[in-house]
């Protein structure tokens, strides 16, 4: 192991090289809490391609990013032999480990729906996901509801317990939907709402509603600070108690949103009662108002190319993601679906023939764009010294059809490797 | 390759007969046919069944490929127009095995979808000529990205849910376009067409002894229907030779159109595309064609890896997956994606599809990404060109670039199976189609400064 710093692509690396005693391997191949990736292509994202670059991770972080990366002699070492390396994948919508419990479809209004009341961890689709890159994901309430549920976000530990799964401290979002689902849903039981016009009714009302208990409260806190004993606290409304902090900005609102004009009556409605949209999800329709989106600073989280299933996906099309990329909007391309959550970057590459995404682009839309939606992009999305050390290393060159994961590493932990028998996964067996 | 094409071994049979009158029609009734040669000069020519040439020329005159080979080889025409695709990948028209191309435009809403007749599970009579919707703004779509032709089949959640067409994607009307109607019947052996599940509503057949049984039935029906008829044909001659019979000429059996449909199939002269995913389904709809001597390819596959010696062993083509269906929870995550490199290794000759509609035009990813996982890249090629074309009984006319075929070429800017590649030009039957769809005008409306 080389000891001289030659050149090291991250400044703060220089001073970070600790010279512990190895690690005490204990259950496999995927233990060691220090490791070199050398000899690889380093896919940054934020900071440009490093031709034959290392990444050295320590206790699950990224340390040392460069040409040359000095490290003690402990470290276990993954020669990448020339092979592509990027930051873990995030999903900025997935719905999988929900085991189909993502809609309570009982009302237009369900905001103390908390997907982790749903969570299985052991679902297989975590490990399909991880096995096509991806290390984080947003687990979202469905879109039969105006405002949907509380989500989680998960890192893919396969095999890992259920809290071991959750990515720490990652801020709180919400899911809102709008269009053709709610509509239906309740439309079908002769149930308001059953226009865009009951859509947006129903969600006005229930933000209302949550102002006048927000009110209550100030008013009670307000009593208590001003010494009156005898005022008595408001009841406590779950539902109402989530929608005042989406109005106090402590939830980051997704949107399920498709059309062009309910966009616009999103984002009013946001400016109305004073929150903000984080994001648009599917919205396949934001190259028609790219510019309003990027106005607000709302990104979007959309298909690469799947259009036709329902009458509000009868507009998209494929250069939807790179038109509103270039007025500026923050896109980043999801999976809504186990499947496509396991080539999202094929997904991606596509924006690349579809209006010319270039490769740092297309790598963007799959990993910091969808991590800044999450709101975690200061802790994953890029490889850069102190992110966490989601890595994956790829057979193939990633932005194509021809690319495939080989090793997925997570907080610099092995968690699949392709050229492991059975499953692939260093940290669970068949019948565990 | 060990085995010779299903349908294709018998080229001198009906559908190509049928191929060849559609292809006339075709080129005789289009008013935008091939006026004069056009050449392609300069690109790399994927040829699919004789390599590929680099630096080549392609000329195409009166609807099809007239010389093919090096710039030096060939001579141009002194009044063909030359296109210059230097640097571009030039290769057959990709054709999708299995789609829905016509027979709906958007999925939710059921006014736009004439997918599949669920009033019955046995539904041969049903034809997809009769709902192919020519017009359909989805077919543009899946033409720019460089399939020219498909297998357009009805949904599957009938176990004998009528008869598919051959389609190309471009034409005047659809007669234009069904280049061979009836091509083949599906047999879908699945699981999905179990829909008297619900114990309240049940009904026969609720299991898949009961649509085992019912085809059982429905196939012995059909030959003893076959029977009547021949006996009423005997009969009708044998009173035509004896003229003097008392009796008077025989009365015609009934006819009865849902048997009538399965007599090309029981007779052999027409392939059933065997749908089945998991080995047991797959060997009770084996033993029930063989029981039957019906010609078959076989379709999906999808998690039959234990038993794929024995589907080499049946000697037949196979339709492969989608390879992006979920692994069963006890398969490893690349158990589908590996098996068209599987059943290549063991000699099965494999064809693509998209099983879709609106996702037509992302077929050849499919198979570029099956050569992430052990099928080589020119076989990946050739499962969505020439072995689909053999598939089928039409390579005489598609599926590579050879002199004599229909001119149905893409020019590419590179590799034809790769997501990054952009579909430069498209030609059919020699003809230059518009690079516009309905989402290019979104596009190019939207993308305006």
């Amino acid at each position: 192991m080389r000891r001289g710093v030659v050149k090291l692509f991250s400044i703060a690396a220089v001073v970070l090289i600790p010279f512990h005693s190895p690690a005490q391997p204990s259950a496999g191949p995927s233990s060691h809490n220090e490791v070199l990736i050398k000899n690889a292509v380093v896919m940054t994202v934020t900071h440009g391609n490093i031709q034959n670059g290392s990444v050295y991770v320590k206790d699950g972080k990224i340390v040392a990013v460069g040409k040359e990366v000095s490290v003690p002699s402990g470290a276990a070492v993954i020669d990448a032999g020339g092979k592509y390396l990027t930051p873990g994948i995030i999903d900025s919508h997935s719905h999988i480990a929900l085991d189909d419990d993502v809609n309570e479809a009982t009302s237009p209004v369900t905001p103390q729906m908390m997907m982790m009341d749903a969570f299985d961890y052991q679902d297989k689709a975590i490990y399909r996901g991880l096995a096509g890159g991806v290390t984080t994901s947003l687990l979202l309430h469905g879109s039969a509801n105006m405002i949907g549920g509380q989500a989680i976000v998960i890192k893919h530990k396969y095999g890992a317990k259920r809290d071991a799964m959750l990515f720490p401290g990652a801020p709180r979002s919400i899911k809102f939907a709008s269009g053709e689902n709610p509509k239906r849903v309740y439309g079908s039981k002769d149930q308001l709402p059953s226009t865009r016009m009951g859509n947006f009714a129903v969600q006005r009302a229930a933000l209302v509603e949550a102002q006048d208990y927000m009110r209550e409260w100030d008013d009670y806190d307000a009593k208590v600070k001003r010494g009156d004993k005898d005022a008595k606290p408001p009841k406590h409304d779950l539902r109402l108690e989530a929608l005042a902090d989406v109005l106090r900005g402590k939830l980051l609102v997704q949107i399920h949103c498709y059309r062009a004009d309910e966009f616009l009556t999103e984002m009013a409605m946001a400016k109305e009662f004073g929150y903000k949209v984080r994001a648009f999800h599917h919205a396949l329709e934001a190259y028609k108002v790219a510019e309003d989106l990027a106005a607000q600073g709302v990104a979007i989280a959309t298909f690469s190319d799947w259009w036709g299933f329902k009458q509000e996906a009868w507009d998209a099309i494929p250069w939807n993601a790179v038109i509103s990329m270039r007025k500026g909007v923050r896109v980043a391309i999801k999976s809504d679906s186990e499947d496509f959550a396991r080539r999202l970057n094929q997904e991606a590459a596509k924006t690349m023939r579809y209006g010319g995404a270039t490769e740092e682009e297309a790598l963007k839309m799959i990993t910091i764009n969808p991590a800044w939606i999450i709101g975690v992009d200061d802790r994953v999305g890029s490889i850069e010294v102190g992110k966490d050390a989601d890595l994956v290393l790829w057979d193939g060159y990633p932005l194509s059809s021809f690319g495939v994961p080989n090793k997925v590493l997570i907080d610099g932990d092995t968690y699949f490797d392709r050229s492991l028998p059975g499953f692939g996964m260093p940290h669970y067996r068949e019948g565990e | 390759m060990t085995q010779s094409p299903v349908i294709g071994r018998q080229s001198s049979g009906a559908v190509v007969g049928q191929l060849l009158l559609a292809l006339s029609l075709f080129c005789s009734a289009s008013a935008t046919a091939q006026q004069k040669p056009l050449v392609l000069k300069g690109g790399k020519l994927l040829t699919v069944s004789h390599g590929a040439i680099e630096n080549g020329v392609l000329v195409m005159s009166a609807g099809k490929i007239s010389a093919i080979g090096t710039a030096s080889s060939i001579k141009i025409p002194k009044d063909a127009e030359v296109i210059d695709v230097t640097g571009m990948t030039v290769y057959p028209g990709l054709i999708d095995s299995e789609s829905y191309l016509g027979l709906t435009e958007i999925s939710a809403e059921g006014s736009t979808n004439d997918l599949i007749e669920t009033s019955d599970e046995i539904m041969p009579h049903m034809h997809v000529y009769d709902a192919f919707h020519a017009e359909s703004e989805l077919i543009p779509v899946a033409r720019l990205n460089g399939i020219t032709d498909a297998i357009v089949a009805p949904q599957n959640q009938d176990t004998l849910p009528g008869q598919d067409a051959f389609v190309q994607l471009d034409g005047k009307s659809a007669n234009d376009m069904l280049l061979v109607r009836d091509i083949a019947l599906p047999l879908n052996f699945t699981g999905e067409q179990r829909r008297n599940e619900s114990w309240e509503k049940r009904k026969f057949p609720q299991t898949r002894m009961g649509l085992a049984a019912q085809l059982r039935q429905t196939f012995l029906d059909a030959q003893d229907y076959s029977e009547r008829w021949a006996d009423y044909e005997k009969k009708k001659s044998d009173t035509f030779s004896k003229a003097d019979d008392k009796k008077g000429p025989p009365s015609p059996p009934k006819r009865d159109l849902r048997l009538e449909a399965l007599l090309p199939y029981l007779q052999g002269k027409k392939s059933i595309v065997l749908a089945a995913r998991e080995p047991s389904d797959l060997e009770t709809a084996v033993g029930l064609a063989q029981q039957f001597k019906l010609r078959f390819v076989l379709n999906h596959v999808s998690h039959s890896q234990p038993v794929l010696d024995y589907v080499a062993s049946l000697k037949v083509p196979v339709i492969v997956g989608p390879i992006y269906e979920n692994p069963k929870n006890y398969e490893r995550y690349d158990a589908v994606y590996k098996l068209p490199g599987e059943l290549y290794k063991r000699g099965v000759k494999i064809a693509f599809a998209s099983y879709d509609a609106h996702a037509v035009r992302n077929l050849p990813y499919a198979a570029g990404y099956a050569t992430a996982f052990g099928l080589p890249h020119d076989e990946a090629l050739k499962a969505i060109t020439l072995n689909p074309a053999e598939i089928w009984g039409v390579a005489d006319q598609l599926g590579s670039l050879d002199v004599g075929k229909t001119a149905n070429v893409v020019v590419a800017d590179g590799d034809p199976l790769d997501v990054k590649t952009d579909v430069k030009r498209i030609f059919i039957a020699g003809r230059q189609v518009p690079m516009t769809s309905r989402q290019t005008v979104l596009r190019d409306r939207y993308s305006a400064k």
